[in-house]
C-alpha cells in the first residue's frame, strides 16, 4: 500500500500568473465574546492571499493563530466578518446555503481526526457517495464511483461495505480523502490531514495526497502546525500569528531564509531528528505563551515575545509588504531580517 | 547538552526492569501490552522510549509507578534495589512522589481545579515530609521560581485555569520535583503544546536534570524529541523493545528495521530534497493477535527481501534483543557508547556483515 512507487514525478504544473483559483482579501473572523459586554475575539484579523489551481499553499502557526478558523472559512463551514473570498471569480463569502451547494463539488474539506470525522454507522460506500448523492447522483452511479475512489486512494474497494470502526487510523483517512474527492473537487483543504495519525503511516497519507494532486491538478490549502510536513507537501507557506499572516511566500525562501522573527523562532524549535544537528544548531528560545487572542497586545501582537522588538513594535503594526525586491515573499516587520 | 561519562563500574542501576509484561483482561481476549521488556536506568541520564500509539510506552511508565489496577504484571521492576512488583498500595504511595514521580501529556487534567497551585503543591511537600504548612509553602514557591514561573510569590494563590498551558506544564514539573524524587517519568510533556513552547518546557526538564542528577524517562512519539533531549534511547513496536542504543548511535546506524524505517520516512526541516517521502507500508499490529515471531515483519522490508527460509524465520521466530556479537544482553542506559541492541534476525549493525538491506 505505499504510495512511494507510484509517483512519478515531483514537478509540479507552472503557477499560473493569471486569475487564482482561490483569492482571499482582507478576510476577518470575529467571534461573539464568551459573556455580555466583553469584547468580540478578532480570530482572524485581515489576512490575504492567493491559491492557484494545483498549488498547494501551507498555513502554519500554533493553536490559536486562525489557521483552522481560516479553513473553515474558505469552505464556508463559516461565514466571514468581514473581507472577501473569491472562488473561481465569484464573490462567495456571503453566499447562503443553498447558493453555495453547487460549489461544494469543487471545494472540500479533509479533516484532523479521521475516526470522528467519519459516521460510525455509515458503511464506507455510503461515507464516500455521500457527497454525490446529495449532488443528484443515483445510488447505483455514487456507489461504482465510491469503488473507484476506495481504489484510487489505496484502499481494497471489496471493503466498501465495512464499518469506519474496522479501519486503522491511517485506513480511515484515506476514507477522508475518498469522500473529498468524491465530486472531482478543484481545492481541497486539508486541515492537520496527518497530525493524528501514527509517525510511520503519516507518511503514506502525504505521499497519496501529493500523488492524487498530480493526477487530478489539485489545489491544497495544508493546514498544519508541523513545520517539517508543511516544508515537504507546499509550494508556498503563509505563517500566522494571532489572526495575522506575518510572512508569505515560496517555502524554499521562507524555510532557507525566514524573515519575521516569528518565522525564525519557529522553525529553529523544531526538534531535528539528528542529535549531532541538535547539538550543533542555534536556538532562539521564545520567551512566554502565544498571547489569546482575546487581548491582543498592541502594535505588533508578537512584540512581547520577540526578541528584536523595539519601541515602534509596541505602538504601530506592521502591514505585510515585499521583504526584498524582486522577491514574491512578503513579511509583516517593522525590521525583517536580511534575506 | 552532552551525556555525562560515567565510569563503567558504576553498575548500581537506580531503576532496574526485568521481564516485564503487562496484560490486561479484555473483552475481546487477553491483551499483553508490554511483553518481556528489560532495561536498566542510572542517575543523571536521561531514556527515552520512543514509539506510536500501542507500542506500550505508556503502559510501562504507569508500570513503574505502580497505577495499573487489574493489570496482570510479571517481571521486575525494582528502584534503588527494592521490588516493585507486587508491593502494597500503602508503600507504594509512600515512594510515588517521594523517590519517584511522573508529568504527563494533559496538565491541566492532572491539576485539581479547586485549589490554587501553591496548596497542591505544598501539600505534596506536607504529606511527605510532614512539614509544617508554612515551610511547604515557602518550598512550592521555591519550585515555582525554580521551574521559571515569573513572580511566583503571587502566581502560587493562583488557580490551574489562570495558567496558559507551557506555564501549567512547569507547575506539574514543580509538583513533581518539590520532593526531590530520584526517577522523574515525563510521559509526552510536550506533545499537547505548541512548538516555541516545547523548546521551553524541553530546556527546563534538560537542566534540572543535570542539576539534580535526576534520571528521566522521556516517553515521546516523537524522534526529534528523543534527538533533542536524550541520552540513551528504547524503541518499541508491538509491546516489545525492538531497538536500545546510545542516542547517537541510534540514528547513526538505526540496526532494527522498523527505527530505520521510522527515520527514513520522517519529512525533516533540514532535508533539502523533495523526493517522496520512504514510507513504511500497512499499519501497527494488533496486541489482540500478536505475531508469533517478529510484530514487524509484516511491514519490513528486509523480511520481504530475504529469501523464503530467512522470512519464515521472522514471521516464526520472535527474535530477542541482541548485540553484533549475537548474544542477548540488557539494556544497559550506563553503556555509554557500549553496543546497540536490536531485536532482529537480520540487524543492520554498522560492521556486521550479510545484512540484506
Amino acid at each position: 500500500m505505499t504510495d512511494t512507487g507510484r509517483m512519478t514525478s515531483t514537478a509540479r504544473p507552472p503557477l499560473s500568473t493569471a486569475r487564482p483559483l482561490l483569492r482571499v482579501r482582507d478576510v476577518a473572523m470575529a467571534f461573539p465574546g464568551r459573556r455580555r459586554g466583553t469584547a468580540p475575539v478578532r480570530a482572524v484579523d485581515g489576512i490575504s492571499f492567493d491559491v492557484a489551481p494545483g498549488e498547494t499553499l501551507g498555513l502554519v502557526g500554533e493553536s490559536g493563530c486562525g489557521k483552522s478558523t481560516t479553513g473553515r472559512m474558505i469552505v464556508r463551514l463559516l461565514e466571514p466578518t468581514s473581507g472577501s473570498i473569491t472562488y473561481d471569480g465569484r464573490d462567495i463569502s456571503h453566499l447562503s446555503q443553498r447558493e453555495l451547494k453547487p460549489l461544494r463539488r469543487e471545494l472540500q474539506m479533509v479533516f484532523q481526526d479521521p475516526h470522528s470525522s467519519l459516521n460510525p454507522r455509515q458503511t464506507v460506500a455510503r461515507i464516500i457517495s455521500d457527497p454525490l448523492l446529495t449532488q443528484g447522483s443515483s445510488a447505483a452511479d455514487a456507489r461504482k464511483r465510491a469503488a473507484e475512489l476506495m481504489d484510487l486512494v489505496g484502499l481494497i474497494p471489496e471493503h466498501m461495505d465495512r464499518y469506519p470502526h474496522e479501519f486503522s487510523g491511517g485506513q480511515a483517512q484515506r476514507i477522508g480523502i475518498a469522500r473529498s474527492l468524491a465530486t472531482s473537487p478543484r481545492l481541497v483543504v486539508a486541515d492537520e490531514p496527518v497530525s493524528a495519525l501514527d509517525v510511520s503511516v503519516q507518511a503514506q497519507i502525504v505521499n497519496l495526497m501529493e500523488r492524487l494532486q498530480q493526477e487530478l491538478g489539485l489545489a491544497y490549502l495544508f493546514i498544519a502546525h508541523d513545520l517539517s510536513v508543511v516544508k515537504r507537501v507546499c509550494d508556498r507557506v503563509a505563517v500566522m500569528y494571532l489572526g495575522r499572516i506575518v510572512e508569505i511566500g515560496d517555502k524554499h525562501q521562507v524555510y532557507a531564509a525566514p524573515a519575521h522573527p516569528y518565522t525564525r523562532a519557529l522553525l529553529s524549535a523544531v526538534p531535528l531528528p539528528d542529535p549531532a544537528a541538535e547539538r550543533a544548531r542555534e536556538r532562539i528560545t521564545l520567551l512566554g505563551d502565544p498571547p489569546s487572542p482575546a487581548a491582543p497586545p498592541p502594535g505588533c501582537t508578537f512584540h512581547p515575545r520577540c526578541p528584536k522588538a523595539r519601541a515602534l513594535c509596541r505602538t504601530e503594526a506592521p502591514l505585510l509588504r515585499i521583504a526584498a525586491p524582486g522577491e514574491g515573499r512578503e513579511v509583516a516587520c517593522h525590521f525583517p531580517e536580511a534575506a | 547538552m552532552t551525556a555525562p561519562q560515567l565510569s563503567m563500574t558504576e553498575t548500581h542501576a537506580l531503576l532496574s526492569v526485568r521481564d516485564l509484561s503487562v496484560t490486561f483482561a479484555t473483552k475481546r481476549g487477553p491483551v499483553r501490552a508490554v511483553d518481556s521488556l528489560s532495561f536498566d536506568m542510572h542517575r543523571g541520564r536521561t531514556l527515552g522510549i520512543v514509539g506510536e500509539s500501542g507500542s506500550g510506552k505508556s503502559v510501562t511508565s504507569m508500570a513503574v509507578l505502580g497505577l495499573h489496577t487489574g493489570a496482570e504484571i510479571t517481571g521486575s521492576i525494582s528502584l534503588d534495589g527494592q521490588e516493585l512488583v507486587g508491593l502494597p498500595e500503602r508503600e507504594l504511595n509512600r515512594l510515588r512522589g517521594r523517590r519517584m514521580a511522573m508529568i504527563f501529556q494533559d496538565p491541566l487534567s492532572s491539576l485539581h481545579p479547586y485549589y490554587t497551585v501553591g496548596e497542591q503543591i505544598a501539600e505534596h511537600h506536607r504529606v511527605h515530609f510532614g512539614s509544617r504548612r508554612s515551610v511547604a509553602r515557602r518550598r512550592a514557591v521555591e519550585m515555582l521560581a525554580e521551574v521559571g514561573i515569573p513572580e511566583p510569590e503571587r502566581r502560587a494563590g493562583e488557580y490551574p485555569h489562570q495558567f496558559s498551558g507551557g506555564m501549567r506544564q512547569r507547575v506539574m514539573i514543580a509538583m513533581a520535583l518539590v520532593c526531590e524524587p530520584e526517577l522523574l517519568i515525563a510521559d509526552e510533556p510536550t506533545t499537547a503544546l505548541d512548538v516555541t513552547v516545547q523548546a521551553q518546557i524541553l530546556e527546563l526538564i534538560a537542566r534540572l536534570q543535570e542539576e539534580r542528577g535526576l534520571a528521566v524517562v522521556l516517553i515521546t512519539h516523537d524522534l526529534g524529541v528523543v534527538a533533542r533531549v536524550a541520552h540513551d534511547v528504547l524503541v518499541m513496536y508491538g509491546g516489545r523493545a525492538v531497538e536500545q542504543a546510545p542516542v547517537d548511535a541510534l540514528f547513526a546506524h538505526p540496526a532494527h528495521p522498523y527505527t530505520r524505517g521510522l527515520l527514513d520516512s520522517l519529512p525533516r526541516l533540514d532535508d533539502a530534497d523533495d523526493a517522496p517521502l520512504r514510507a513504511i507500508p500497512g499499519s501497527p499490529p494488533s496486541l489482540l493477535a500478536p505475531a508469533p515471531g517478529c510484530a514487524f515483519a509484516p511491514r519490513c522490508a528486509r523480511a520481504a527481501a530475504a529469501s523464503p527460509s530467512e522470512r519464515l524465520r521472522c514471521e516464526t521466530e520472535r527474535p530477542l534483543l541482541s548485540g553484533p556479537a549475537g548474544l542477548p544482553q540488557v539494556l544497559d542506559s550506563a553503556r555509554t557508547g557500549g553496543t546497540p541492541l536490536a531485536a532482529c534476525h537480520f540487524p543492520g549493525f554498522p560492521a556486521s556483515e550479510g545484512v540484506a538491506s
